[in-house]
């Protein structure tokens, strides 16, 4: 019998057909540590699962790999699900992946550990973007689901503590696929147009999966974006969302976000009595010292005594005008004889004093004559004595030799 | 906007102010007599705020033209 001649695809066709119809090859479940993870931009993951012997080429198309809830990373230990086919064009088997999941830890939560370090690295989580939280806020964004618990405690509590601020429901899906969309659309509402001064978003108690909208990544960024500052609510206690981390006040619970988002009213009835005899006590001291002031003033002799004040007041008024008076008299004493030996000085200057010493004065057609030689032999002249005058004629003239 | 509680926040911070001005002393008699009235007035306003409050609820949902539309929102639970 000749032996017969295939084409290649025949014999690739022939295997995918063997082991398309094998049972063992379908719903298989592989341990194993991914290597050579890529993400082709088609979205389609091509990786290779491997143990310390041996590796299995591994693809998983858009469609599963859309599915995927944490990021697959070279040297993870993983569970991959799918069936083993030979792809006809290379002649390859591999493995299509339907399903992966981290060995040990699930992968929601390994999802969440790898968003919590992608977030903080990014400094999503860090204090210095923590906004402060209204004192009195004055109206109130919650952004939960408009039926359950987690509402109605909110509301109950807020009303209890501060019922002076106004509560605007936003409300959302907050489970699902949906959620996420919605919670980042309704953060983002608030803040456009304004809404409220503060968010309360969260939702009650759950499985980690019915918390996951809270480990949104997109959610996260909404929370961090909001000019609004936001507390989280989310779950119970234990349970910590990246929400949480992210927003501004984290809540243990959606009752515990009421609490923390406004004042007690009791307290502020309080606070206003303390205020109030604090004022009393201030103006009960400040009446004490305006009286102690008063009894330091009526208790002065002006107003103890006005009639003695006045007649003391008088006395001294009186010896005020004597010493005046004394005063200006020595005043006057003192010019007086001044003046007196002004004039004894003017009286020793006087030329009638020197003629009375025996000068005589020459006047010459009235004027003194100071030279000899203003005169000539034969000039007449006049002498003034003390006593009276005469007249004289120049006989002859001597000057003086020096 | 929601006058009364901003009325009150108001209130509380002027009726603080009050309190260390007095507290201080050193004013006039007549200024002080003048603010100790002021404080118990506002410490009034704020009490009769407080009681008289009526916590407002409200569903909102974009209108047609995308802006905030409430509607009363009857807590079922």
């Amino acid at each position: 019998m000749e032996q017969q001649i295939l084409e290649v695809r025949q014999v690739n066709a022939y295997l995918k057909n063997l082991m398309d119809q094998d049972p063992m090859l379908q719903g298989l479940m592989i341990r194993g540590e991914l290597s050579n993870y890529k993400v082709y931009p088609s979205g389609h993951h091509y990786f290779t699962l491997k143990d310390s012997e041996s590796a299995l080429r591994c693809v998983m198309f858009r469609s599963s790999a859309g599915r995927l809830r944490f990021r697959p990373e070279n040297g993870m230990k993983v569970i991959a699900s799918g069936q083993i086919t030979v792809y006809p064009r290379d002649g390859a088997y591999q493995l299509y992946c339907n399903a992966l999941t981290p060995e040990g830890a699930g992968d929601l939560a390994v999802a969440f550990e790898q968003l919590k370090k992608m977030l903080s690295e990014e400094g999503l989580f860090d204090e210095s973007h923590k906004k402060a939280l209204p004192k009195y806020p004055h109206r109130i964004a919650i952004i939960t689901s408009s039926a359950g618990a987690a509402i109605h405690d909110m509301l109950r509590i807020l009303k209890a503590r501060y019922p002076l601020s106004k509560v605007l429901l936003l409300p959302v899906r907050v489970q699902g696929t949906e959620a996420p969309p919605e919670i980042v659309g309704a953060i983002r509402y608030a803040n456009r147009f304004q809404l409220a001064d503060l968010i309360i978003t969260g939702r009650g108690g759950g499985s980690m999966e019915d918390l996951w909208a809270f480990n949104d990544e997109r959610v996260a960024r909404a929370i961090f974006d909001s000019q609004i500052p936001v507390i989280s609510a989310v779950g119970h206690e234990p349970d910590v969302t990246i929400s949480d981390y992210v927003a501004d006040l984290r809540a243990a619970t959606p009752s515990n976000a009421a609490e923390l988002a406004v004042p007690d009213q009791n307290e502020l009835y309080q606070e206003i009595d303390l205020f109030q005899s604090r004022m009393e006590q201030a103006i009960k001291r400040r009446l004490k010292l305006s009286r102690q002031q008063l009894d330091v003033l009526s208790s002065s002799r002006v107003l103890r005594s006005p009639g003695q004040y006045f007649a003391d007041r008088r006395v001294a008024m009186e010896h005020l005008v004597l010493q005046l008076q004394t005063g200006i008299r020595a005043e006057l004493r003192n010019k007086r004889s001044g003046l007196r030996e002004y004039a004894a000085a003017l009286d020793a200057m006087s030329p009638l004093k020197v003629l009375s010493r025996g000068y005589s004065l020459v006047l010459s057609e009235g004027a003194p004559v100071r030279s000899v030689h203003q005169l000539k032999s034969g000039d007449l002249i006049q002498l003034r004595l003390s006593d009276g005058e005469a007249d004289a004629k120049v006989l002859e003239r001597r000057s003086q030799t020096k | 906007m929601n006058e009364e509680s901003m009325t009150f926040e108001a209130s509380m911070a002027r009726l603080e102010q009050i309190v260390r001005e007095l507290e201080k002393g050193d004013a006039p008699l007549e200024d002080a007599m003048k603010l100790f009235e002021e404080g118990t007035a506002l410490a009034k306003i704020c009490n009769t705020l407080l009681s008289n409050a009526e916590q407002q609820v409200v569903k909102l949902s974009k209108g047609p033209d995308g802006a905030p539309q409430e509607q009363e929102f009857t807590d079922e639970a």
